[in-house]
C-alpha cells in the first residue's frame, strides 16, 4: 500500500505548506499586498525560535509562544511604518520594497547566523508516529496539519464572527467608507499583517522542526506558500488548505519515482492547475 | 482680405540636450570600440559586466517600467540561453558566436509558452509565477546529464580557440587565444549594449512605443483607442526574452563554465538587475545607464564586505523606491527637465501667418 | 450656541476650488437642508465636516470644539455619523453586518440599536442575513441610514439619499425621519429633490458653485427665490 502511504504524507506536507500560506492568503485578503519577504520572515521567526529555546532553555513549543507577540510586532511595525506607504495604484513599490525587504532579510540573517544549516529540536517527538490502521503517520507531521487546520478555524471565526473581522472586511472593500465606521485603515493592515506574523510563527515552528533550515531557504517556502494560495482560489482560506494538500501530494509522488523530481513535481501541479482553473478550485474573492 | 492661414506643425522629440550628447555618445562609443588598444586585460573584463549588466537592464525596464510587467524570473532566460548556446557548442559542435545567436532565438521561443501561464496571472501574482517558471526550467535543466546535471560543465577549449573570429582578433592585435577572448566578447557586449540602446529607443519613438505607454498608463483607456494591449505586451515579453537570452549566452562564454545554480541565480540575474533599475531610474533609458555606473562604484567599493554588501544594496533599494520612484535619474530629470534619450513628443511648429490685411472687404 | 456650524469653509481638488467660504450653522434638534445643482458643491461640504476631506481646524464647529483638521475616524467618535451619497454599503458584509458595523467607532449605548433599528425599517429584520449589496436601492439606504444610526450620534448627515430611488420608496424613507428626530438627533440633509427638503426641514440652505446663495425657513422662501438661488438666474 506504498500508495496509499504517499498519499498521507502528501497530506501531512500539505499541512506544513498550508501553514506558510494563510498568512500570505490573509494579507492579500485584505490589502491586496503580496509580500515578497514572507518566506524570509518565517526563516526570521524560526531563528528567534531558535534563539529563544537555546537562550532561555525553553521547550520549542513554549519558545514559539514566546515568539508570537515578538513577530506580531514585528509585523505590525513592518506594516504601519514601511509597506503602508507602498499601497496605492501602483503596482511597482510594493512589489519592489518587499523584494528589498527579502534581499535585507535573507542577508541580515547571514551576517548574524552564518550560513550553517539549524534545526530546532523536539527530542524524542521528532521521530514519535502514530499507528493509524496500517499506516504509521509522525507525530509532528500529523500536529502540523492539525495546527494548519485549528488556525484555518480561528482565522475564518475572526473574519466572520468578530468586530475586528467586520472591520478587516470591510476595510478590504472600501477603506474610505470604513473611515466614517471609525475604522482606521492603517491600523487595520497593520493589524492585519500582525497576525499573519503569528501564524507564520507557527508555521516556522513546524519549519524548522521538520527539516533543517539556513537563512537563504526563504524564497522557496514563498513559492511554495504562493502556489498553494493560487492552486486554492483567491480569497478562500479553506482553499488554501487545499491548494498546500494538492502540491504536497504532487511533491510526495514526485518523490516516491525520483527524489530529485519532488521539487519539480510540485511546481508542474501548480501550471497544470493554472492551465485548467486559472482562478483556482475554490475562487471566492473577486477582484 | 484675409488669408488663410497655414498649419505647419510638427511632431518633434529632438531636445537640444539630446542632439549634443547624440555627438557625444558617438565620439564615447568611438573610444569603445577602441578601448582594447590602451585598456588592460582586467579593465576589458570590468567593462564586459557593466556592458552585459546594462543589456539585462535596458530589458528588465522594457518589460516593468514600459510593459508594467514585473518579473523576477528573468533568470530563466538567461540560464536557458546560456543553456542552449553550451548545448550547441558542445553537443552539436557549433560555433559559439552563431550559437549565442541561436540561444537567443531558442529563449525567445521558450517566451511563447511561459507568456502562455504567465499572462493568466497579474501583478504580484505575475512576478511570483515568473520565478516558478525560472525555477522549473532550471530543475529540469539539472536533469540533462549530457551537460553536467546538477553540477555543471566547462566549454572545452577548443570550442572558444578556434573560432575564426577569435583568431581574426588574435592576429589583429597580436595576442593569445585567451586575450582574444577577452577582446572579442567585449566587443560583442559592446555591439550588444549600443544595439539594444538603440532598439528600445528606437521603439519607444514609434507608434508601437506610443501604444506601449497608453497601455501602461491606462489599459482600459488605451483599448478604447484600438491598442491591443495583450498583444503589445506578449511583443514585448517575447523580444526581452530574446535579449535576455542573448546576454545570458554571451555572459556564459566569457564564463566558459556553467552550473544550474549559477545561471539561475535570482541574486545574480534578477536582485542585482532590478536594483540596478530602480535605483538608476525606471521607465526611462538614461536610468539604467546611471544605476549600472553606481551598481559598480558600489560593487567596487564593498565586494569584500559579503551580506553586508547586498544587504545595503537592499536598504538603498528601499529608500529610493519609497522617497524617489523614479531613481537617481528620475530626480535630475525632474530638476533641469533634461532628456539624452528624448522619447516624449511635443508639437512645434504653428500657424504659419500669410499676409493679412484689413477685413472681409479689403 | 450652534451644536454643529461651518466657518468660511474652503476646499480645494488640486488647482480646482469647490468650496469658497461656506457658512451654515446646525442648532440642536434642527433639521436643515442643502440644495442646490450637481457641482454646486453639496457634497464637498458633507465631506468636509465629516472628515473625508481635512480643512483647517477652525473650519468647522462642533459643540464649540475645532473639529475642522480631523480625519473621520474621530469625528465619528464625536458623535457625528454620515450616510454616504451612493449608500456606500459593504459588499463582504450582511444586512445585519453593515449595521453592527455602524458602532465600531462610536459604541455609545442609547435609543438605537439593532432591534430599535430593525423597528424603524421592518423588512430589513427579513434581510439580516443577506449580503448587504443583494438588496433594492431603497431598502440599501435604510440600511445607510441604519448604519449611522448604530452610533447614537448627536448629528446625522445624509448625503442625496433620495437620489436614483423612486418616488414612492422615497416617501417610505422620509416617513422614518419623524421618530429620527424625536430621538433626538440633529439632521443636516443635502437633498436634490426639493419638494421633499422643504417638508422636512426647518430651515434651508441653497448652494451654487461653492458659495451659499440663499438661506431662511421654508415658508419664508418664494418658488422665485428658490429658482433664482438654485439656477442663478434671475
Amino acid at each position: 500500500m506504498a500508495w496509499l502511504d504517499t498519499i498521507i504524507q502528501g497530506i501531512l506536507l500539505g499541512g506544513l505548506y498550508a501553514l506558510f500560506a494563510a498568512g500570505l492568503s490573509l494579507v492579500f485578503g485584505i490589502m491586496r499586498l503580496v509580500n515578497l519577504a514572507h518566506g524570509d520572515l518565517i526563516v526570521l521567526a524560526a531563528f528567534l525560535i531558535l534563539v529563544l529555546a537555546s537562550v532561555l532553555g525553553l521547550n520549542p513549543f513554549i519558545a514559539a509562544l514566546v515568539a508570537m507577540p515578538l513577530m506580531f510586532a514585528i509585523g505590525w511595525a513592518l506594516q504601519f511604518f514601511l509597506l503602508n506607504r507602498t499601497l496605492g495604484t501602483d503596482i511597482l513599490p510594493p512589489l519592489l520594497v518587499t523584494f528589498g525587504l527579502s534581499i535585507v532579510i535573507q542577508n541580515g540573517l547571514l551576517e548574524g547566523f552564518t550560513a550553517d544549516s539549524r534545526r530546532i529540536s523536539v527530542g524524542g517527538l521528532e521521530s514519535a508516529s502514530l499507528a493509524i490502521g496500517p499506516i504509521n503517520v509522525g507525530v509532528m507531521p500529523l500536529l502540523t496539519l492539525a495546527s494548519a487546520i485549528a488556525v484555518i478555524v480561528g482565522l475564518n471565526q475572526l473574519f466572520y464572527r468578530t468586530s475586528l473581522g467586520r472591520a478587516f472586511r470591510a476595510t478590504s472593500d472600501d477603506p474610505v467608507t470604513a473611515g466614517l465606521m471609525g475604522i482606521r485603515p492603517k491600523r487595520i493592515f497593520a493589524t492585519a499583517t500582525g497576525i499573519a506574523m503569528v501564524v507564520v510563527t507557527i508555521a516556522a515552528l513546524y519549519l524548522g522542526t521538520r527539516a533543517n533550515f539556513d537563512p537563504t531557504i526563504g524564497p522557496a517556502r514563498l513559492i511554495y506558500a504562493f502556489e498553494a494560495v493560487i492552486i486554492g482560489g483567491l480569497g478562500s482560506l479553506w482553499g488554501t488548505l487545499a491548494g498546500g494538500i494538492v502540491i504536497g501530494i504532487a511533491q510526495t509522488f514526485g518523490a516516491a519515482i525520483n527524489p530529485e523530481w519532488q521539487i519539480l513535481a510540485g511546481h508542474l501541479a501548480f501550471l497544470l492547475v493554472l492551465l485548467v482553473r486559472p482562478r483556482g478550485l475554490f475562487p471566492r474573492a473577486v477582484d | 482680405m484675409t488669408y488663410v492661414t497655414i498649419p505647419h506643425w510638427k511632431v518633434e522629440t529632438r531636445t537640444k540636450a539630446s542632439a549634443t550628447f547624440a555627438i557625444v555618445a558617438a565620439l564615447l562609443i568611438l573610444l569603445a570600440f577602441a578601448a582594447p588598444l590602451f585598456a588592460s586585460r582586467s579593465v576589458l573584463q570590468d567593462l564586459f559586466f557593466i556592458l552585459t549588466m546594462l543589456v539585462l537592464a535596458q530589458n528588465w525596464n522594457l518589460l516593468a517600467g514600459y510593459a508594467g510587467l514585473v518579473s523576477v524570473g528573468q533568470q530563466a532566460f538567461i540560464g536557458f540561453g546560456a543553456y542552449a548556446m553550451f548545448a550547441l557548442v558542445i553537443l552539436a559542435g557549433l560555433d559559439p558566436l552563431i550559437a549565442i545567436l541561436l540561444a537567443g532565438i531558442a529563449s525567445a521561443l521558450l517566451a511563447i509558452p511561459t507568456a502562455f501561464f504567465l499572462f493568466r496571472l497579474q501583478g504580484a501574482y505575475f512576478a511570483i509565477g515568473s520565478w516558478v517558471i525560472a525555477e522549473v526550467v532550471r530543475l529540469a535543466l539539472a536533469q540533462w546529464k549530457a551537460l553536467g546535471g546538477g553540477t555543471g560543465t566547462s566549454l572545452p577549449r577548443e570550442a572558444t580557440r578556434d573560432m575564426p573570429a577569435l583568431k581574426l582578433v588574435g592576429g589583429l592585435f597580436g595576442v593569445k587565444s585567451s586575450e582574444a577572448g577577452d577582446i572579442l566578447t567585449y566587443w560583442l557586449a559592446l555591439l550588444l549594449a549600443i544595439a539594444t540602446i538603440g532598439l528600445v529607443y528606437r521603439l519607444l519613438r514609434s507608434k508601437q512605443g506610443l501604444g506601449l505607454a497608453a497601455v501602461r498608463d491606462n489599459q482600459e483607456a488605451a483599448r478604447s483607442v484600438g491598442v491591443d494591449a495583450r498583444r503589445m505586451k506578449t511583443l514585448v515579453y517575447l523580444a526581452a526574452a530574446f535579449g535576455t537570452g542573448l546576454a545570458g549566452a554571451l555572459i556564459y562564454v566569457q564564463k566558459a563554465r556553467i552550473s544550474p545554480d549559477a545561471a539561475f541565480s535570482v541574486v545574480d540575474w534578477t536582485a542585482y538587475v532590478i536594483f540596478i533599475v530602480v535605483i538608476g531610474g525606471i521607465g526611462t533609458i538614461e536610468g539604467p545607464i546611471v544605476g549600472v555606473i553606481v551598481f559598480y562604484i558600489l560593487q567596487t567599493l564593498l565586494a569584500d564586505y559579503g551580506s553586508w554588501y547586498l544587504l545595503i544594496l537592499g536598504l538603498i533599494g528601499i529608500v529610493i523606491m519609497l522617497f524617489a520612484p523614479r531613481g537617481l535619474w528620475g530626480l535630475f530629470a525632474e530638476r533641469t527637465g533634461i532628456q539624452l534619450f528624448p522619447v516624449r513628443r511635443r508639437l512645434t511648429g504653428g500657424p504659419v501667418p500669410l499676409a493679412k490685411k484689413g477685413g472681409p472687404h479689403g | 450656541m450652534a451644536l454643529l456650524e461651518t466657518r468660511n469653509l474652503i476646499a480645494r481638488y488640486g488647482d480646482f476650488q469647490a468650496l469658497f467660504g461656506v457658512d451654515i450653522a446646525l442648532d440642536q434638534g434642527e433639521t436643515i437642508a442643502i440644495i442646490g445643482a450637481n457641482g454646486a458643491g453639496k457634497t464637498t461640504l458633507m465631506r468636509s465636516i465629516s472628515g473625508i476631506l481635512v480643512n483647517q481646524p477652525g473650519a468647522v464647529l462642533f459643540d464649540g470644539a475645532e473639529i475642522g483638521a480631523l480625519p473621520a475616524p474621530d469625528i465619528v467618535a464625536r458623535g457625528i455619523a454620515m450616510v454616504p451619497e451612493g449608500r456606500k454599503l459593504f459588499p463582504s458584509l450582511s444586512v445585519e453586518e453593515n449595521l453592527l458595523i455602524g458602532r465600531y467607532g462610536r459604541a455609545v449605548d442609547g435609543h438605537w440599536s439593532l432591534d430599535t433599528v430593525y423597528e424603524l425599517f421592518p423588512i430589513l429584520r427579513e434581510r439580516r442575513a443577506n449580503p448587504g449589496t443583494a438588496l433594492s436601492g431603497g431598502q440599501q439606504q435604510m440600511v445607510a441610514i441604519g448604519r449611522a444610526l448604530m452610533s447614537n450620534p448627536r448629528v446625522l448627515l445624509c448625503d442625496e439619499i433620495s437620489l436614483g430611488l423612486a418616488p414612492v420608496v422615497i416617501k417610505d424613507i422620509y416617513a422614518a425621519f419623524p421618530r429620527i428626530r424625536a430621538a433626538g438627533a440633529s439632521i443636516v440633509m443635502v437633498e436634490q429633490d426639493i419638494g421633499q427638503a422643504l417638508m422636512v426641514a426647518d430651515r434651508v440652505y441653497c448652494m451654487m458653485e461653492g458659495r451659499i446663495t440663499l438661506s431662511g425657513a421654508p415658508s419664508d422662501l418664494t418658488r422665485e427665490k428658490i429658482h433664482a438661488a438654485y439656477f442663478g438666474v434671475a
